[in-house]
């Protein structure tokens, strides 16, 4: 048993390539459209916390990437309403929302 | 040792994102996601920024998910719930291994371990002033792709009444 000490940028760091794996994971194996949705968000939120633990462990911290931290939940926010309504039209046009059948460019 | 706090916040984050791909109900899952997602704001709290910890809050659970229930319940049917994955599902295992692993050596040897934490030295108020005045710009184009991809999605989900559009019958 070690001194309790606080957590060091490594430790966020290898949460968020954690969660980036399961991310990609995610990605890779459903054909669910919404767990799809949920990967990405996944994949977004670790990216995120890059940021907010890098600008926290600077020389001097700076609101900086925080700032950036804001603008990129904004900008995931949009992605996931248009999305979400992409999910929707593709249920009323296939009655499904497995990708695999999301073919009809295709023949 | 590290934080106990952070630790705990580190495994409810990981578990419950694995259970938001994972379990077979997808509302749980949804739920389960949301339960991620304030396990990140947790950590925010944990880095010093809780204004970005609010935020995420309010965007991402309080929005985000909600939105994603939503949906959800609309388009819900039991068929889905079991699509066979087969091999693809050992593929996605291999490859989620080599990048966790892979990224994790990385980071490892990197020189990232004999960092030590600096005073915080952060005003929430800078947030507010970097925003209306070096980030004006960026702030501005913000607002736009938000009004945009709203309205596009109001577009594109939009029932067409009457219309004879292939499938759109309510």
């Amino acid at each position: 048993m070690g001194v309790i000490e606080t957590a060091v940028i490594i430790d966020y760091v290898i949460v968020s390539a954690v969660l980036l794996a399961i991310g990609i994971y995610g990605l890779t194996v459903k054909r669910n459209a919404i767990r799809i949705l949920f990967s990405i968000e996944i994949i977004t939120n670790a990216a995120i916390l890059n940021l907010v633990a890098f600008s926290r462990n600077l020389p001097i911290p700076n609101v900086t990437g925080q700032t950036l931290a804001l603008f990129s939940i904004a900008i995931a926010a949009a992605e996931v309403a248009v999305g979400l309504a992409l999910i929707m039209v593709a249920y009323r046009l296939h009655k499904n929302i497995d990708v695999k059948e999301f073919r009809s460019m295709k023949d | 040792m590290v934080d106990p706090a952070f630790l705990t916040v580190a495994i409810i984050t990981v578990v419950s994102a694995i259970i938001a791909l994972e379990f077979k109900e997808i509302i749980y899952g949804a739920i389960a996601l949301g339960i991620s997602l304030l396990g990140i704001a947790a950590f925010f709290v944990l880095l010093d920024a809780t204004f970005v910890a609010m935020f995420q809050v309010a965007v991402y659970v309080g929005a985000i998910v909600v939105l994603v229930i939503f949906t959800i319940m609309l388009v819900r049917r039991e068929s889905w719930m079991t699509l066979p994955e087969g091999r693809r599902k050992v593929m996605g295992f291999v490859i989620m291994f080599i990048i966790m692993f892979g990224l994790g050596a990385i980071f490892i040897a990197s020189g990232l371990t004999e960092q030590t934490v600096p005073e915080s030295t952060i005003i929430f108020t800078q947030i507010g002033e970097q925003m209306v005045t070096y980030y004006a710009p960026a702030l501005i184009a913000i607002a736009l792709t938000l009004t945009a991809a709203v309205i596009g999605a109001l577009t594109l989900a939009k029932v067409e009444i009457g219309g004879n559009r292939n499938g759109s019958n309510n």
